[in-house]
């Protein structure tokens, strides 16, 4: 079995489990790369057609090409969409100008907050990777969140092998992370292997490409040539920057991610 | 194209250098990309000695500020000849779960000992864990060699101790590396300040490391994980933990002790004529038989015996100890059952190979019982040197894990 079939086996064993524990559960599809790999590989595991609904968490201020895509592969791969929005707080005009910190916070946790309560959801899939962020490396696969959504962070209970937690209490819920152990080059290379669609904005016009996208005012494109699948894969295997450095929340001060993640941020 | 990748966990005593010895592998193998080192740089407070490259994996800020690992991180790197998965590893008693952690996911295991201090009861705790794992062979890394005046007689002295420790265990020592992970000394480049050592650097010796492939010529094991209905079809998914699965071959089911016919192997989008170890499939049946999730399907030729009692080795994790007649959940691969410990045996201290009880009445955290398990119903398991993925489980309660089992 080659790497990329090693990884897909791993992460396919992994969102099987997740689903045999808790029937009640979704996955959180950002339209990114990753989670968009996530989904492809969960359609896998399914045989095709998902058994449980697909949540965008809409912060209001994704880039047009992110919706545009959405709309398209929401109808192509028959994907029941839950669109999670905090309408109270954009109304009071919560915006990345007026701090990082609460912005994501509002926006994005506490959008999915209500969302989980609202649908009873006891899993969520997430397409996290360890070498995205240092933080990130320190999660478990199946992964606890409490009912006020704190991650526990320097209490985590121990994961041996892949028997995993199969259970969760009161207001718990689980976070499951299938694709901890991929690297951001091996998302691009099992892409290509699979034609996977992804959004234009990873692909390089006039000398610049986004590595990794989220909200349009947090983003910033790097500089590259790459504007085809394999020569991003070509750019990776060279690259002296981190996959991250164009994402404003990961910088504000060397803990803000540990903050926001403690707080329930993916 | 896809090179081979290998996963290393670094373990050892605390404060003996693991997580510097991996920011050192990520420096000297110009894995850390530009603006993440310069963020280093900062949280260290980086003078003349450069930044502390343990902040690498040491991500949390109460690691940070107390500079002791408390879980288990892991970061991948490349040579030229392979990718690695590089798995740090607390060092402190307290967090043994997390090491347990991340030795569960290791292929090869290092062990780093301080020059200075030589190998202690952390030292001893993890090459005993990491036997159990069954990883039967590793490298021994001296590191502080700066410290001890790079002084051959004082490696030979640290290594000669370590390897006492690792044959009364069964491990065998592969290689014994002198290091600085401070300064640099014979991880990525051969060091000028010991001219005496002749062998490898921690990287080459990494690179010449091969996997045992244990693979071949083993009986068909398939534990059913789950079982699905998509077009009024019954589909069971799980993955193959050893042998071949073929359309059309005969199996054993373990849960009704009868037998059924592969009818038809299901991929996404296509069919398919066998599934190899490892493989994420799922099945239909030509009958049913009883087979549901938690059923384990052998091999007709040489099928899988399910047993109600065995004898196994646990390294218990929890703060509470575990009781001779305390009851727990059983759950190995895709089986689970209510089980007792029937009797402890034997209770032993791993850091000193002490025998601490006979017939004993408890086992306390982080040591090892030698015990017999009954369960309420007949579950598969295998020698884990044989099928690894029948012989390793947990025993949980409602608590979650609380300990971890090997079957010998």
């Amino acid at each position: 079995m080659d790497h990329l079939a090693k990884l897909e086996n791993e992460s396919i064993y992994i969102i099987r489990e997740a689903y045999k524990r808790f029937r009640t559960m979704a996955m959180l599809w950002s339209i990114g790369k990753d989670s968009t790999t996530l989904l492809w590989l969960a359609r896998k595991a399914f045989f095709g057609r998902l058994p449980f609904p697909v949540m965008h968490i809409d912060t209001g201020f994704k880039f047009k090409e992110i919706y545009d895509f959405r709309e398209k592969y929401r109808k192509a791969w028959a994907l029941d969409l839950i669109v999670s929005r905090n309408e109270t707080m954009l109304r009071e005009g919560t915006s990345p100008s007026k701090g990082k910190f609460l912005c994501c916070d509002a926006l994005k946790t506490a959008a999915l907050k209500e969302t989980i309560e609202r649908h009873g959801f006891k899993a969520l899939l997430l397409g996290i990777r360890r070498d995205e962020h240092g933080i990130r490396a320190k999660e478990r696969y199946f992964s606890p969140r409490d009912a006020a959504f704190k991650w526990n962070y320097d209490h985590q209970l121990p994961e041996l092998w892949d028997l995993y937690k199969k259970d969760v209490s009161g207001g718990e819920h689980l976070r499951v992370h299938p694709l901890l152990h991929w690297a951001e080059v091996d998302i691009w290379r099992y892409i290509r292997q699979e034609k996977i669609p992804t959004v234009s904005l990873y692909f390089a016009v006039g000398g610049k490409r986004f590595r990794s996208i989220g909200c349009q005012p947090c983003c910033s494109p790097v500089a590259s040539k790459a504007d085809s699948v394999k020569k991003i894969i070509k750019e990776l295997e060279t690259t002296k920057i981190s996959e991250r450095s164009g994402r404003a929340q990961d910088k504000e001060d060397a803990y803000t991610m540990q903050k926001l993640r403690s707080l329930g941020y993916m | 194209m896809d090179k081979d990748i290998l996963s290393i966990v670094i373990a050892g005593h605390v404060d003996h250098g693991k997580s510097t010895m991996i920011g050192r592998v990520l420096f000297d193998t110009g894995s850390i990309p530009e603006d993440k080192l310069a963020a280093i740089k900062v949280a260290s407070g980086a003078g003349a000695e450069g930044p502390d490259l343990a902040f690498l994996t040491d991500q949390f800020q109460e690691e940070r500020e107390k500079l002791m690992t408390i879980d288990t991180s892991q970061i991948r790197f490349s040579t030229s000849l392979r990718d690695y998965v590089i798995i740090d590893s607390p060092g402190h008693a307290e967090f043994t779960r997390n090491m347990m952690t991340g030795a569960t996911r290791a292929d090869f295991g290092i062990l780093v000992v301080s020059a200075a201090d030589g190998p202690e009861e952390q030292t001893k705790r993890h090459a005993y864990i990491l036997n159990m794992l069954g990883m039967k062979t590793l490298a021994v890394l001296v590191n502080k060699m700066d410290l001890a005046a790079y002084s051959e007689e004082r490696f030979n002295a640290v290594v000669g101790e370590t390897e006492v420790f690792l044959q009364r265990i069964g491990t065998k020592m592969l290689y014994a590396i002198p290091v600085s992970a401070v300064k640099g000394d014979n991880i990525a480049k051969r060091s000028k300040n010991m001219r005496w050592y002749k062998g490898l650097t921690l990287l080459s010796c990494l690179d010449k490391f091969k996997g045992e492939n244990l693979s071949g010529g083993k009986p068909l094991r398939f534990p059913v994980q789950d079982v699905y209905e998509i077009g009024g079809e019954k589909i069971f998914v799980g993955r193959v933990e050893s042998g071949t699965l073929r359309k059309g071959d005969g199996v054993l089911v373990s849960t009704s002790g009868e037998r059924t016919t592969v009818k038809d192997i299901k991929g996404f989008r296509v069919s398919r004529v066998s599934a190899e170890e490892g493989e994420n499939i799922g099945i239909t049946l030509a009958e049913e038989r009883g087979v549901l999730a938690g059923s384990v399907l052998s091999a007709l030729a040489r099928p899988a015996v399910p047993r109600e009692s065995f004898d196994a080795d646990i390294f218990w994790l929890a703060e509470l100890p575990m009781r001779a007649g305390e009851r727990f959940t059983f759950r190995c691969a895709s089986q689970e059952a209510e089980c007792v410990i029937e009797k402890i045996e034997k209770r032993i201290d791993p850091s000193t190979l002490e025998t601490l009880d006979e017939m004993a009445g408890s086992v306390g955290p982080n040591e090892i019982g030698k015990v017999r398990i009954v369960c309420s119903k007949p579950v598969v398991v295998e020698d884990l040197a044989f099928i690894p993925g029948l012989g390793r489980f947990v025993l949980e309660n409602d608590a979650g894990v609380q300990g971890a089992g090997i079957i010998r």
